[in-house]
């Protein structure tokens, strides 16, 4: 690299170079004007007075505050604060409408189901699933099926003190566990499972002895299932004679069920979730498949 | 040629005095000429009309009915709305504005292509602002001559005077720009009211604020530092320019060489070459960037023909023929030197190719426009559960459905699915009419999300299937379709 430092002025273009060549290569000066380099200071003092003003630099275990106090998380509050002040009209008429109100109003019914989905997912979803499309064991909220009923207000309560809950006043009763506390004997079990699966019409085991099943099933199960096996709400009893199974279908399984039993667990939210919140998680419930008894 | 004239922007640069070179060229400053001509005239009335646009658009009034703004152009940013006289713009349909964008900038470069920087020398708000605020200071300081006396002379108690009137009518005009531009925003005579008597909102006294600022400083300080400077147009249309396109162009086959009258009159009487330029500077003393246009075409002039309009006064009292600079180019400067003949071509494959772009933008967005429905439907299919099976067996799929009416009144809509035998459709929460259709009832300029179930009610083994949600408008039986699938085991 020969580096000469004398100035010349380029031929070609008039402007006077730095004096500094590169093989022959010449750098030219064509300087910025005084206010543009004024400008470039000004940001560089900005950024100084940014650093100080602001949280910037990162230490060890925490970072410089700033002058100013200003706090990401506290901002995030103040924009959710505004945000709750801009619903409180409609949050305010969630609040002292019925349910049944909500749901003649399209504007109100359509808040309270974007309010209850956001909860749904925060609240509801770890168990009945995104969408409340239900698991082996925890129903699924879109079908017709509710065993505790799919009314408005059955579902409130049902989301409000919960099943088999600590609330004394959540659903209570379970399906005992025949096999294992002796009241029923193997055989009995296997004939009852292939009768309540001759209910919805499956297929059953070839040597089964339906009647004998009958038998069993007036016996143990008609008193919650209802006589022909078509549920009962107020128990929480599946209807035994349609295509929807909360553990399955299959015989394996309804034995498993007649041996040690059933009791799935549903929180009782009243309490954890204020008013506004439950009544939204309703509507929103009894949107995805309410109220269509079959 | 170590002396070779310097750019004009860049002529400070001393390297005779410094060590070093310098970090900064110090600004020159410009005191342009008052000028009368074809093309001072053009750029009055071009000022005119775009400031009047400006200024007085907001004002006009366009009846919609009693559910709509009855301004003409208005962006409603709280009900995101856009209004354009009879044309109303929802967000879904920004992409009108991507057009108009697209067009713009073809648009550009189409004038680009023809005649060089029509846009910077007569339509850009930098030229025209600066050129009002040029006229402003001419007006209350007095032409060329006497603004560069009374800025080299000591301060004057008359020359204060006058300097504090000329930044205050700047002031008052940059702040009035403020004041338009809100306008747009909201309904204009209610917020000049407002305004009138500090009842509106904070956000508006702040764009107030910070377009009287950038006004201000741009038009009255910045002016020609913009152009060179901070603009990128300049650059990217010496990128896109031709050899044909059109420039103001010093002819200097017919100037040089320039000299004085009396020397070049006597040159011309003895026969010997001599130019049309009298070497007066006329030109270079109109210039609002400061550029001598006979150092050929150059980043720093922005094409508004001033030289021209002072060239040609010149040319008239000096009793030669005009147009010795002129809109024209460097070939044909060339090819007259030589004895060709000019070519011009304003006809060729650039323009037609930004022509012929113009043409397909516009008419698809022209027909789009008019072929918009006033009604929008979005289907959204659940994504968990994809289907759901009821208690008889049949299959249900949940979906999101919104409908946009775009009618600005309040509108009933029967939705229904086709293309799935025995499909039932429900709307959760909405109406079913006599004829058992599912309704749902949107006000006007509204969205309506609703929830709609489809059951098939289950014979034949369900399948998958694609479905068409189909919308009818009760009112007028206008429909819309959107297609989407039915899910099943
Ligand atoms: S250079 Fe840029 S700012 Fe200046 S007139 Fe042209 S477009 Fe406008
Ligand atoms: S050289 Fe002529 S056309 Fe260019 S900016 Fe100056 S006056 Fe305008």
């Amino acid at each position: 690299m020969a580096h000469e430092t004398h100035e010349q002025v380029d031929a070609l273009t008039g402007v006077t170079t730095t004096g500094h060549s590169w093989d022959d290569i010449q750098e030219l000066n064509n300087p910025l004007p005084r206010w543009w380099l004024w400008t470039f200071y000004l940001t560089i003092v900005w950024s100084v007075l940014y650093a100080i003003a602001y949280p910037s630099i990162p230490l060890v275990s925490s970072y410089t505050r700033g002058l100013l106090g200003w706090h990401s998380r506290e901002a995030v509050e103040v924009d959710l604060a505004a945000l709750k002040d801009q619903r409180s009209g409609m949050t305010a008429k969630l609040a002292s409408s019925s349910l049944e109100e909500i749901k003649q109003n399209p504007e109100l019914f359509a808040f309270a189901r974007a309010q209850g989905k956001a909860s749904f997912g925060d609240n509801c979803a770890p168990c009945h699933g995104a969408g409340g499309a239900g698991a082996k064991g925890y129903p699924n909220l879109n079908d017709d099926d509710w065993l505790w009923g799919g009314s408005l207000a059955q579902i409130e309560q049902t989301i409000r003190y919960g099943v088999r809950s600590t609330s004394d006043q959540g659903h209570s009763g379970t399906m005992p566990a025949f096999g294992r506390d002796g009241m029923l004997k193997r055989e009995d079990i296997s004939n009852v499972a292939d009768y309540v699966r001759s209910l919805s019409g499956l297929p059953t085991d070839k040597g089964a002895d339906l009647k004998a099943g009958a038998q069993v099933f007036a016996d143990n199960c008609a008193a919650c299932h209802g006589d022909k096996g078509q549920g009962m709400q107020e128990l929480g009893a599946p209807n035994l004679t349609d295509k929807i199974w909360l553990f399955g279908a299959d015989k394996a399984t309804i034995m498993e069920g007649l041996q040690n039993g059933r009791g799935g667990v549903m929180p009782t939210w009243h309490g954890r979730l204020d008013d506004t919140t439950i009544k939204a998680l309703t509507l929103y419930v009894h949107s995805l498949g309410g109220d269509q008894r079959p | 040629m170590a002396d070779a004239p310097l750019p004009q922007s860049l002529g400070a640069a001393d390297p005779a005095s410094a060590d070093e070179a310098p970090l900064y060229v110090p600004r020159k400053q410009i005191y342009p000429q008052a000028v009368k001509g074809r093309f001072r005239t053009i750029k009055w009335v071009v000022l005119a009309i775009t400031l009047g646009i400006y200024y007085f658009l907001p004002f006009i009034r366009w009846d919609r009915g009693p559910n709509a703004p009855d301004q003409a152009i208005l962006v409603d940013l709280p009900h995101r709305r856009f209004y354009f006289f009879f044309i109303e713009i929802w967000p879904q349909e920004v992409y009108y504005i991507t057009g108009l964008l697209v067009l713009a900038a073809l648009t550009l470069f189409l004038m680009n292509a023809v005649a060089g920087r029509v846009w910077c020398g007569y339509l850009c708000p930098q030229t025209v602002w600066t050129d009002l605020f040029y006229a402003v200071e001419r007006w209350i300081e007095g032409d060329r001559r006497e603004r560069m006396r009374k800025d080299k002379e000591k301060l004057s108690l008359k020359t204060v005077g006058q300097k504090g009137l000329k930044h205050f009518i700047w002031l008052m005009i940059a702040w009035w720009t403020g004041g338009a531009w809100v306008l747009y925003f909201a309904d204009a005579p209610t917020l000049v009211y407002e305004l009138a008597t500090f009842q509106a909102p904070l956000i508006a006294y702040i764009w107030i604020g910070i377009l009287t600022f950038t006004t201000y400083t741009l038009a009255g300080f910045m002016r020609e530092q913009v152009c060179t400077y901070m603009c990128p147009w300049p650059r990217i249309q010496a990128a896109l320019t031709d050899e044909y396109a059109l420039n103001v162009t010093y002819r200097y086959d017919r100037g040089e060489p320039r000299g004085s009258v009396k020397k070049n009159d006597a040159l011309r009487r003895q026969g010997l070459p001599a130019g049309d330029c009298i070497d007066c500077d006329q030109c270079v003393a109109v210039c609002p960037t400061g550029v001598d246009i006979r150092k050929g075409l150059q980043l720093d002039c922005i094409q508004c023909g001033l030289c021209i309009d002072a060239c040609n006064s010149v040319m008239e009292k000096i009793d030669r023929p005009l147009n010795l600079i002129a809109y024209d180019t460097d070939m044909n400067v060339k090819a007259r030197m030589e004895g060709k003949p000019e070519v011009r071509r304003i006809v060729r494959a650039r323009t037609l190719f930004y022509a012929g772009i113009i043409a397909v933008v516009g008419s698809i967005m022209i027909t789009s426009l008019a072929l918009r429905q006033n009604i929008y439907l979005s289907v959204m299919h659940d994504r968990n559960p994809l289907f759901v099976r009821l208690s008889d067996g049949s299959i249900r799929n949940g979906f999101t459905v919104r409908v946009a009416n775009k009618h600005l009144d309040e509108r009933r809509y029967a939705i229904g699915v086709e293309g799935l035998p025995n499909a039932k459709v429900d709307v959760v929460g909405g109406e079913i009419d006599q004829q058992g259709r599912s309704i749902i009832v949107v006000g006007p300029d509204q969205t309506q999300e609703m929830r709609v179930l489809v059951t098939q009610t289950a014979s034949a083994a369900p399948a998958s299937t694609e479905i068409q949600f189909v919308l009818t408008d009760l009112s007028n039986g206008d429909q819309v379709a959107t297609s989407d699938h039915f899910k099943a085991p």
